[in-house]
């Protein structure tokens, strides 16, 4: 078991004829996903490699069965691209563009308020149920099929953890990254909700950092909700105040955001948070050796 | 991205916001035909993008041309320090001259898109003037604050609201509930990421302008807005943040002695805490980005290295689709166009890192191999003792 992609799994890919998007369609085929679809309008009725390609998401979703979409739509066109699938009734979007402008991203999520759809990223790695379905950009081969879920809000560092946890042998059920702006689709709560209902995940890592309070909200959620152990690291211990770290979601704005505020929430909620970036895998570890 | 001041102005006054009488000068002597031209007392403003200018010295008031000019030569080429600016302050290169009133009150009126609720929200107070997160801080019950429906926008009764809980005589209601919508109009024309009028001053004889603006521009959305890109000023930007810019490098300067160079930004702000844990503070934030090709990695180099304060380099590259051993290579090769005098600490992880460390260990420059995150973090912290 998992959560939001598997064997099931029926993939269209919007932005599919452009070089990022062919790129990792290719790497997500090969490790196995089910793509069923491209998008690019303009280009219907070609083929990038044997995918086909339609000029609409209602015409993928209709003649090749798509029920998810990986979103590599260049920024100006990405906010567009996500509520045409949306419109089309894809149950999962995973948007991997960097770069929308946060009133895009807001008029989006207002759009898509009581569609079923469900939004992942922007900016973000993607999705990956180990050894069934990668919708994504991460590297396929250090993850391990197994038994602890994994939702960030960053990229290299997740694939970091991921590291941590696979040479420990300790598997993962699905791993996240919700992305690094100011307003995704999916929150840390979102996700949370849905490993905790997962038989199959025993417990969850966070990857937090600095700016907004999508740690604090986790934090509430852990204490009211979860049952099951949840380890946890904060980056930006020393980034400055008022500064973009990269992430346009990651900045201390009046004086709000720090990570020595997320991290006394979590702690309080009975999180194990790791002091240390490199002892994630250890901290997963020892939780489950616990239990 | 910031903007002056008297930019903010400019624009805000296009979407219907009253701003003072006034205009900007690079010069005494302009300083002081602009306030020959305003008439009556002035108030002469530095132009930097930093907050608490007037404890600094920044704001002088002037009853006469002749002391506008005064002002302005005594305000235009200082170091202006604030609590915002940093020990270094900066360098004042212009000066807003505005006319004067007698003032009664000073209102807050400020909008930001609420990352909880996910939409615009306007904040307004009474009590003007102070800084909004002191306000909040102290005395929260004095903030209004009214949420926007991003489907419909701004409506007329989330004027009203904020106009009767600001205590508003009637025909002050109708100026002030103006700036509002002006000031959305802005917000949302513009891309903005914040914008505050404040204080919203309010003078005796009932008047209400804006004597104080704040625009900050969402970086995302400048592709859509060429007129505001142009307002960027560069002598603002730490000139080593403006040069990596030009590389497509994110690249954020601090005041450690561990250079850092990590691509992706999650992975680069755990650096610079690791490199505290162990007991040094980073010298930068530096994401070099996936592709991490010896082009960038010898443009990061000449940055990393132009900061005096960099004892030790630390590159982390986590390799996932980029390979580590053509990471290594654009390492090896960088090293041959740029001189780093400072040891340097090679971890790189991922797909072919064995091979990457054969290359590293096979070019004949001198590096430190470290084998995981935390042994590099040790590694380069030793090498500056």
């Amino acid at each position: 078991m998992s959560i939001l992609v598997d064997e099931n799994t029926r993939l269209l890919v919007q932005g599919i004829t452009g070089n990022e998007g062919t790129f990792h369609t290719r790497q997500c085929i090969e490790y196995g996903t089910n793509v069923v679809a491209g998008v690019t309008p303009g280009k219907g009725g070609s083929k990038m490699d044997n995918v086909p390609v339609f000029n609409t998401v209602e015409q993928a979703v209709r003649d090749a069965g798509a029920n998810a979409s990986m979103v590599f739509v260049p920024p100006a066109f990405a906010a567009d691209a996500i509520m045409e699938s949306a419109d089309a009734g894809v149950a999962l979007v995973v948007c991997i563009t960097e770069g929308i402008p946060t009133i895009d991203m807001m008029r989006v999520k207002r759009y898509l308020c009581g569609k079923p759809t469900r939004l992942v990223g922007p900016n973000c790695p993607g999705v990956i149920t180990p050894g069934k379905c990668k919708v994504g950009i991460m590297p396929g081969f250090i993850h391990k099929p197994g038994r602890v879920g994994l939702i960030s809000r960053s990229g290299t560092l997740t694939y970091e953890a991921v590291d941590q946890l696979s040479r420990r042998d300790i598997g993962q059920s699905t791993c996240i990254g919700i992305g690094g702006d100011p307003i995704v689709g999916s929150t840390f709560v979102d996700l949370l909700k849905l490993f905790q209902q997962d038989a199959k995940t025993d417990a969850v890592v966070i990857i937090g950092e600095i700016g907004g309070t999508a740690e604090e909200e986790a934090a509430a959620y852990v204490k009211a909700h979860m049952t099951k152990p949840v380890v946890s690291f904060i980056a930006g211990m020393t980034a400055p105040p008022g500064k973009r770290m990269g992430h346009a979601g990651a900045i201390i704005s009046g004086g709000k955001g720090t990570a020595s505020e997320k991290i006394a929430a979590m702690r309080a909620a009975g999180i194990s948070v790791c002091d240390s970036p490199a002892s994630i895998g250890e901290t997963v570890a020892s939780v489950l050796q616990g239990r | 991205m910031k903007i002056h001041e008297y930019q903010a102005k400019e624009l805000l006054k296009k979407f219907g916001v009253a701003v003072p009488r006034g205009r900007v000068a690079e010069r005494p002597e302009d300083a002081r035909a602009i306030a020959e031209e305003l008439g009556g007392p002035v108030v002469v403003k530095a132009q930097i993008h930093a907050g608490g200018r007037g404890k600094g010295g920044g704001i002088k008031l002037a009853n006469s041309p002749a002391e506008a000019e005064q002002a302005a030569r005594a305000i235009i080429g200082m170091r202006l320090v604030t609590h915002q600016t940093g020990p270094e302050g900066r360098i004042v290169k212009r000066v807003l001259v505005e006319e004067a009133g007698k003032i009664s009150r000073e209102l807050y009126l400020g909008m930001v898109i609420d990352r909880v609720s996910e939409s615009p929200v306007i904040m307004a107070s009474e009590a003007g003037g102070m800084e909004i997160e002191e306000v909040a801080a102290k005395s929260p019950e004095k903030i209004l604050k009214v949420t926007i429906d991003p489907a419909v926008g701004l409506q007329p009764f989330q004027i009203r609201k904020l106009c009767y809980g600001l205590n508003l005589a009637k025909e002050l209601s109708g100026k002030v509930g103006r700036m509002i919508s002006g000031l959305y109009k802005a917000f949302m024309e513009c891309d903005c990421s914040l914008a505050e009028i404040n204080p919203l001053a309010v003078t005796e004889q009932g008047e209400a302008f804006a004597l104080d603006a704040k625009m900050n521009l969402d970086d995302n959305a400048l592709y859509r807005h060429e007129d505001l890109k142009a307002l960027r000023d560069l002598a603002e930007e730490e000139a080593l943040e403006v040069e990596a810019s030009k590389h497509n490098l994110s690249y954020i300067k601090l005041d450690g002695s561990v250079g850092c160079m990590v691509n992706g930004a999650g992975l680069a702000m755990a650096t610079m805490d690791i490199i505290k844990l162990h007991g040094q503070m980073p010298a930068n934030f530096l994401d070099v980005g996936g592709a991490a090709s010896s082009e960038r990695v010898a443009n990061a180099f000449r940055i990393l290295t132009s900061d005096k304060n960099v004892r030790a380099v630390l590159i982390n590259i986590f390799g996932g689709i980029v390979r580590c051993d053509r990471v290594a290579n654009g390492i090896v090769e960088a090293l041959k166009e740029v001189e780093v005098k400072v040891p340097i600490v090679v971890r790189l992880e991922g797909t072919n890192a064995v091979e990457a460390r054969d290359i590293l260990q096979k070019s004949g420059l001198q590096f430190t191999v470290a084998d995981t995150f935390d042994d590099a973090a040790r590694k380069a912290v030793a090498a500056i003792r």
